[in-house]
């Protein structure tokens, strides 16, 4: 409701973010689809020319590949569902009167600050180090081997390091929506003879839906793109063990100098992305509307 | 001056024709009072003639200006939102400066300006505090003070009162209508309370789903409703419409009396009291009466009558309203 | 909560709780233990909680071998100025669309959101290109470009999401008062938005200065924030934990105290507003 002339005002206000934004994704991603037909090797440049489909064609044949879109599915479902889990788990936790839940809450939310690099660098070395890593002498100290994490289960170590980062996220959305939820209601339930699991179940699970759908949102935003850990960490190895879609269009930039080829794979990097996107935007625009 | 005239002005949100089509004539210095239920436009067309709002069609003229496209800054009204509307960042001195600053007046006219507006409103005390630390009857007075700071042509209320609680609200009522009687200043207000619209009007506009359906003092609307709409929300308690054989011996469809106008005692009509609220100044019965259904009857003062007893009773012969089958009145 | 509990229970919580907060919170204390170990000790078995041989050598070291308040300013320049520059082009955007929604306002909203769902690594050798091609390569201005275009959907939502909280009628007031659409957002929402806008800051701000892509992509030296420092530190240092420890504690550090003394807003910022 309003009138011509502030919506009029409204369109000049809302066009700088679109045109900008417009620009910052149309140029680019033309210039890649316009890569992805070409042959473009930075190790041979005066091979040029167009190549119809054949960079597509080497992506989809590539073992390598499929390894690296369910590396990539593994990655994100991992991290989303340790870090609901979890963050639930400890948001219900800290929501209950304990002391000194400022500085609780100050160290529950440190790992949001550490940056990829570091926080790759602290897991990689300090703990998953075989000789030099904690795990490896506690493994030690019981008697045990240490455990291989980087070799024999990279994307396990790497999803931790994700989860890791990204579980203060998701605990602190979780326990502001709990905090919101009225203690009445609670009240209420337990009047009514619900028990404890009860009382989650049917009061506080339903109210965290709106918080969940956030979590997701946002976190398979970033962890669509995740490239600084795994770069730190495994540099998507052995062999191909760790390589997300990310890592192997990386991969074929810097690694193979095939401009060419990995434009194709960030053209269909970014048709997967959107498909997800459709999806998650439809399923969960219609739970933001508040 | 404050003289607003609206020609034929209509407002559509999409296909939903908010007010269909509009003509009304506010003289200078009018207290006129928009009433209806809820989503009768009402708002709308107070936000239509602030310049909120566009109009579809039609044109808004404001002492004799054509202001149809002007924005609400230049067309010289000030208004007072249902919620206050009140900065909450900035005090109460700031807030009734803001339209003079807006309107580059120099400091030391803002300062006298103000002092004045808290003088008149009882707000001298307050003038450094926030909104948020005042009460809902000093942040309606802060939101008034905002108002005549800029000596508006006309002041536009939209249900001030509806968020005050009952006792206020009869003050407030009363602080409004004096403040109208002292600048003497084209007021126009919004509300769904008929009574607040009886008691503060020189003209009642009387509106149902966008339509105008009566204009006219308090009193013309009392005595004379022009149709059943106007009959049935003027009044309170509400009239009662009698249809059927009772209607058509006065030769029509429907017939209202008020429950005032009803004499307790004897004659024709007789039912049950299912219902007696005995106040002391008034009694109010509801009264079974059978064919003629379920009837409300004011006695005045203290009326021995109680739930279940069996009475009479009559109409005042000249108190009768009669309508036709399109629920106009017949005279 | 205020529901009663009683004292057993009360504890039982406490100690359950804090446990979980210094699981989660180990790894970052073990990397600040760590780099005030000499190198021998910081990788002594069995790991020593502390170490009876403290010292600052590993910060010194970094010190002297690396242009460390460089890498800081650039830093802060980057993750600052691509938030205020967001801010800029953000709140007028959030403005329409909170104040003068339209039947596409929603699918604006995501449209934007979803332009971050594209994977930076698709587009890296375009952007490479463009950078070089336009002297932003290198440079603190592309950075803040580029930040500022990576964030802004994330900075409109979340003002967006305040600004739906504010009254619009206290903007229709100040437009009867006489305020132009200017003044109307000088004055009136964006001092009402102060804390909203804040957290979105905050949040931006930690972003940006946590960003390691773009960063260590589109940079070499003379623009190079804390990000691409500790990257370069990882590979030659290889495996002197102390010194790695060191860098990399001075390089989350300004960031982990700014988060922890803004708790509070950065928490409102962090659930974007959209979580009550």
């Amino acid at each position: 409701m309003s009138t011509q002339s502030t919506r009029l005002a409204s369109r000049i206000m809302v066009a700088p973010s679109v045109i900008v934004l417009f620009i910052w994704m149309i140029v680019p991603l033309a210039m890649t689809l316009y890569f992805s037909f070409r042959i473009y090797r930075l190790l041979s440049p005066d091979r040029t020319g167009w190549v119809g489909f054949a960079n597509y064609t080497w992506f989809f044949k590539s073992p390598e590949f499929w390894l690296a879109i369910s590396n990539t599915l593994a990655l994100v479902l991992g991290v989303l569902i340790i870090t609901v889990v979890l963050g639930t788990l400890i948001a219900l936790l800290i929501d209950q009167p304990v002391k000194g839940q400022g500085v609780l809450r100050i160290l529950v939310i440190a790992p949001f600050f550490v940056m990829p690099p570091v926080a790759a660098m602290i897991w990689d070395n300090l703990f998953m180090h075989p000789q030099n890593g904690l795990l490896g002498a506690v493994s030690r100290a019981f008697g045990a081997e240490p455990i291989l994490y980087m070799e024999q289960y990279p994307m396990a170590s790497i999803i931790t390091i994700v989860a890791w980062e990204w579980l203060p996220f998701a605990t602190l959305i979780l326990l502001t929506a709990m905090q919101s939820l009225s203690s009445e209601q609670l009240e209420a339930a337990e009047m009514d003879g619900a028990s404890a699991l009860n009382r989650f179940r049917y009061i506080i699970f339903p109210h965290l839906t709106r918080a969940i759908t956030v979590v997701i949102l946002i976190e398979t935003i970033f962890l669509l793109g995740i490239f600084g850990e795994i770069f730190t960490a495994t540099q998507g190895g052995p062999g191909s063990a760790s390589t997300t879609l990310p890592y192997m269009i990386f991969k074929q930039a810097i690694v193979a100098k095939d401009i060419g080829r990995a434009a194709a794979g960030g053209i269909i990097a970014v048709i997967l992305a959107n498909i997800v996107a459709f999806f998650l935007m439809r399923s969960i625009g219609k739970n933001l509307d508040a | 001056m404050g003289q607003i005239t609206l020609k034929q002005v209509r407002k559509s949100f999409g296909d939903v024709h908010v007010i269909p089509g509009v003509d009304l004539d506010i003289n200078d210095g009018e207290f006129v009072v928009f009433v209806g239920p809820s989503g009768c436009g009402k708002s709308t067309l107070l936000r239509l003639i602030a310049g909120l709002e566009d109009t579809t069609s039609g044109k808004i003229h404001i002492d004799g200006k054509d202001a149809t496209d002007l924005p609400p800054a230049k067309r010289g009204l000030a208004m007072v939102f249902q919620s206050y509307a009140l900065y909450p960042h900035m005090t109460v001195r700031k807030n009734i400066a803001f339209p003079l600053k807006m309107a580059g007046m120099n400091p030391a006219e803002i300062d006298k300006k103000v002092e004045y507006a808290a003088r008149v409103l009882n707000l001298a005390n307050y003038l450094d505090r926030r909104p948020g630390q005042l009460s809902g009857g000093q942040r309606q007075r802060v939101a008034i003070g905002r108002a005549i700071v800029r000596s508006p042509s006309a002041f536009l209320f939209d249900e001030p009162l509806s968020n005050l609680d009952a006792a206020l609200r009869v003050g407030m009522r009363q602080e409004i209508t004096e403040l109208h009687q002292n600048l003497k200043t084209t007021m126009i207000y919004v509300t769904h309370d008929q009574v607040e619209a009886m008691t503060m009007a020189d003209k009642i506009v009387v509106l149902n789903a966008g339509n105008i359906e009566q204009v006219g003092s308090p009193l013309e609307l009392y005595r004379r409703p022009r149709n059943l709409f106007v009959a049935g929300f003027i009044g309170s308690p509400k009239m009662n419409l009698i249809e059927g054989a009772e209607a058509a011996k006065l030769g029509a469809k429907t017939i209202g009396i008020r429950p005032e106008h009803i004499e307790v005692g004897s004659g024709p009509w007789s039912g049950t009291v299912a219902l007696s609220e005995h106040l002391g100044s008034d009694t109010f019965l509801k009264v079974d009466a059978g064919e003629l259904g379920i009837m409300t009857v004011r006695g005045s003062g203290e009326v021995n009558v109680h739930t279940g007893d069996r009475i009479q009773f009559a109409p005042q012969a000249d108190k009768v309203h009669r309508f036709d089958a399109n629920g106009l009145r017949l005279d | 909560m205020a529901r009663a509990v009683t004292p057993r229970r009360k504890a039982l919580n406490t100690v359950a709780a804090w446990s979980v907060a210094l699981i989660i919170f180990f790894p970052v204390l073990w990397m600040i233990l760590t780099s005030f170990k000499t190198e021998p000790s910081a990788v002594a078995m069995p790991p020593q909680l502390f170490s009876a041989d403290w010292t600052l050598e590993n910060y010194s070291e970094v010190w002297a071998r690396s242009d460390y308040p460089r890498f800081f300013w650039n830093s802060v320049v980057i993750s600052v100025g691509s938030t205020l520059l967001g801010l800029a082009i953000a709140i007028p955007a959030a403005w329409s669309m909170a104040f003068v929604p339209g039947k596409r306002t929603k699918d604006l909203l995501m449209w934007m959101l979803s332009t971050k769902m594209m994977p930076a690594v698709a587009v890296l050798i375009p952007m490479y290109l463009i950078f070089q091609r336009t002297g932003l390569f290198d440079t603190k201005t592309g950075l803040v470009l580029a930040l500022m275009l990576m964030n802004l959907p994330i900075i409109v939502w979340m003002l967006y999401t305040y600004f739906k909280e504010i009254p619009g009628e206290i903007l229709e007031a100040s437009r009867m008062d006489g305020a132009s659409l200017w003044k109307e957002i000088v004055y009136v929402l964006t001092p009402m938005a102060v804390p909203g806008i804040a957290s979105t800051m905050l949040l931006n701000v930690i972003l940006a200065w946590n960003e390691a892509f773009w960063t260590i992509t589109l940079t070499t030296t003379k623009a190079a924030p804390l990000s691409a420092f500790i990257a370069s530190f990882s590979s030659p240092q290889g495996l002197f934990y102390g010194k790695l420890s060191a860098a990399s504690t001075m390089a989350i550090a300004p960031i982990l105290i700014l988060g922890w003394f803004s708790q509070k807003q950065l928490v409102r910022g962090l659930t974007f507003g959209a979580v009550k």
